[in-house]
């Protein structure tokens, strides 16, 4: 098999992270996920390599979705639950083994949709997580309906007359929980998804960086934007990246841009301390 | 071991306590927040977790995610916080994870009487999960019994690595008696299986020969993978029939071979007796007190006391009635168990007792309820 004798080869620097095995993956040509997840693990590497990191604590907690299937592949302890519940699910991993690294991922249905509420809590908690949302703006693997996060206007398999719509801001609803990171990263600025990545496990308390994704199957579809690289490029040229920008700047404007960048860094104490200081 | 006089509830706590658990996550709900209020504290004291979360869905899954990392875990509800967790509990199911599920019955449908007793929600406890599952259900009907229970409740959870449902009422958790508080070696405890094999030979799901695969934790360098798909012996997701038969087959037959290790009756009077009557929990309470009043009467009447409401065993029912004229099923709901006994007690005539009280029934009730028909 042609395919096989690539994977075989091992050439690639990140393979001792992934279940090559399992290979290939199940994304769509021109899909964001292969970018996001290739960033997660460099951040991973870097931090494994300077000894920050132990590989056997990492784990990585997904729900249900294209980006929840980042369990499938990732050569770590891994957990594919239920749709929504990631959070919940690596609370209780956390707090039952404080020594693990937790890592969620998931779509942004996943995450801000039907979890939507344990994001909030353990926002609100600093739980000790870091939790990535891969946002596409449409549900993709049930077929493309409408998302929480999709653009007002949009056509969806389930909104045929439009969007009717406010979507949601996530940046902004985590933000003003005060947990101890929040940034946006977009697979369009790869270095961006791998620093953010980096940063977030450096640190304690309740970290959540966004990663703007690129789906040309569904939601590129849906747009006009059927093929890939100009759905990258279009989304590429709608990012601006910002130097620690304020959490007014978050709300996504399709006209004057996307801002990318860290819109909260903080040191404050995480769960897990404050429950041991009591 | 230490006498003490407490609450069922808390002999729920203590039980957990004994069993090993080392993490509880709960959300508050009548009848069963004092659950979680006395193990706060107590459970901190033995360096166990406590936590309250933001509703019983991330309760149950941060249960499971803590059982993934190694720690003995439950959560306490009553029936609307089970409905939340029913998902979750064929999550436990198809990932094989070891975790406690106290549900304290009140009054249903919806908010119900949420101080008021109840035995409704029986067949949910089995049946309520989607996909083909058998999860065990438990049920005491004394402070001792919550206690024993409870321990008994974790041996088969991490054994058989599966969710075990404790299922008992408003009238049991805050029932007073004295109970014996066994410490371990006085009472079993059981810890889940490891695996033997180094990581590069382990199968996350890979069964011995009492098909219950050992249970490598998070961060125990084994990259276990816990898999809500149905999955192979890799913890692979795989669409194929025979994948999905075998795991399935797998998962049900490992809690039906061992069903002797999970039912559990009690017998009062049932030798010489022709009439039989069968209940659980806080009725057969009421109903041992109606069979004492019925044989002073000369009535030859006995009680059969289902500790297990799940998975049953048939002969375990049928044996004892093998002389019975007429079995009776009394319970507080409109008559859910008694279609078990139907289908496997054949040489009486079963007859529903179905009691609709707030407030646990007399035995009066089920007195004048068998008198109808002697």
């Amino acid at each position: 098999m042609v395919v096989g004798s690539v994977y075989e080869r091992g050439a690639h620097p990140l393979d001792k992270y992934l279940r090559v095995t399992r290979l290939p993956h199940i994304w769509c040509p021109g899909c964001g996920l292969g970018i996001a997840l290739g960033g997660i693990l460099r951040a991973i590497d870097r931090r494994i390599s300077e000894g920050m990191l132990k590989k056997e604590n990492v784990v990585f907690v997904t729900g249900i979705g294209c980006s929840a299937r980042t369990s499938f592949y990732a050569n770590f302890d891994a957990a594919h639950t239920l749709h929504g519940r990631a959070i919940a699910f690596a609370t209780g991993a956390k707090l039952a083994k404080p020594e693990l690294d937790v890592i969620v991922i998931g779509g942004d249905g996943d995450i801000a949709g039907i979890g939507g509420n344990h994001l909030i809590h353990a926002a609100r908690r600093n739980m000790d997580l870091i939790v990535i949302m891969i946002t596409n703006f449409v549900y993709a693997m049930t077929g493309g309906q409408v998302a929480p996060t999709t653009p007002q206007g949009i056509y969806t398999t389930t909104t045929p007359h439009g969007n009717p719509e406010f979507p949601l801001n996530v940046i902004k609803l985590v933000s003003s929980l005060n947990p101890n990171y929040v940034a946006r990263a977009s697979v369009t600025h790869p270095p961006l998804v791998e620093q953010f990545m980096y940063r977030a496990l450096g640190m304690k308390g309740f970290r959540f960086v966004e990663i703007l994704s690129t789906c040309p199957e569904v939601f590129g579809r849906h747009v006009g934007l059927r093929d890939s690289v100009t759905l990258y490029n279009t989304l590429r040229s709608k990012v601006v990246v910002k130097h620690n920008p304020g959490v007014e700047e978050s709300e996504p404007d399709w006209e004057k841009g996307l801002v990318a960048g860290e819109f909260l860094v903080r040191d404050r104490p995480g769960y897990l301390e404050m429950l041991r200081r009591r | 071991m230490r006498k003490a006089f407490i609450s069922g509830n808390m002999a729920i706590a203590e039980g957990a306590i004994i069993a090993g658990m080392k993490f509880f996550a709960g959300y508050p709900i009548t009848p069963a927040s004092d659950i979680m209020e006395y193990l706060v504290e107590r459970l901190n004291e033995v360096g166990g977790v406590v936590v309250q979360l933001e509703d019983e869905i991330t309760s149950i899954n941060a249960v499971i995610g803590a059982s993934w990392a190694g720690a003995k875990s439950m959560t306490a509800t009553s029936g609307p916080g089970f409905s939340l967790m029913v998902e979750a509990l064929g999550l436990a199911v198809i990932s094989e994870t070891p975790l406690v599920v106290a549900d304290i019955m009140r009054t249903g449908p919806s908010t119900g009487v949420p101080t008021k007793t109840s035995q409704s929600d029986v067949l949910q406890v089995r049946h309520g999960a989607h996909g083909d599952h058998i999860i065990p259900v438990l049920v005491p009907w004394s402070v001792q019994d919550a206690f024993e229970l409870t321990v008994k409740a974790f041996n088969i959870a991490e054994s058989l690595r599966t969710p075990v449902i404790l299922l008992s009422d408003a009238v049991i958790a805050h029932l007073w008696e004295s109970a014996v508080l066994k410490d371990p070696g006085e009472i079993e405890v059981v810890d889940r299986k490891k695996p033997m094999v180094p990581p590069s030979e382990y199968l996350p799901y890979k069964p011995d020969e009492d098909l219950i695969p050992p249970m490598a934790s998070f961060g125990d360098g084994y990259n276990v993978i816990v898999e809500s798909l149905v999955h192979d012996e890799h913890g692979y997701y795989r669409q194929d029939s025979d994948t999905y038969r075998r795991l399935i087959t797998r998962l049900t037959s490992k809690i039906m071979s061992n069903v002797d290790k999970v039912f559990e009756v009690e017998s009062y009077y049932v030798n010489d007796s022709k009439y039989v009557v069968v209940s659980y929990g806080s009725t057969a309470r009421a109903a041992l007190a109606a069979v004492r009043v019925l044989r002073s009467s000369g009535v030859k009447i006995g009680l059969l006391r289902l500790k297990t409401l799940w998975p049953l065993k048939p002969e375990a029912l049928r044996e004892p009635c093998r002389n019975a004229d007429l079995v009776f099923v009394a319970e507080n709901n409109t008559g859910k168990i008694v279609a078990d006994v139907e289908r496997f007690v054949k040489n009486a005539e079963v007859v529903s007792l179905p009691l609709l009280d707030l407030e646990v029934p007399t035995p009066d009730e089920i007195v004048e309820g068998v008198k109808e028909w002697l």
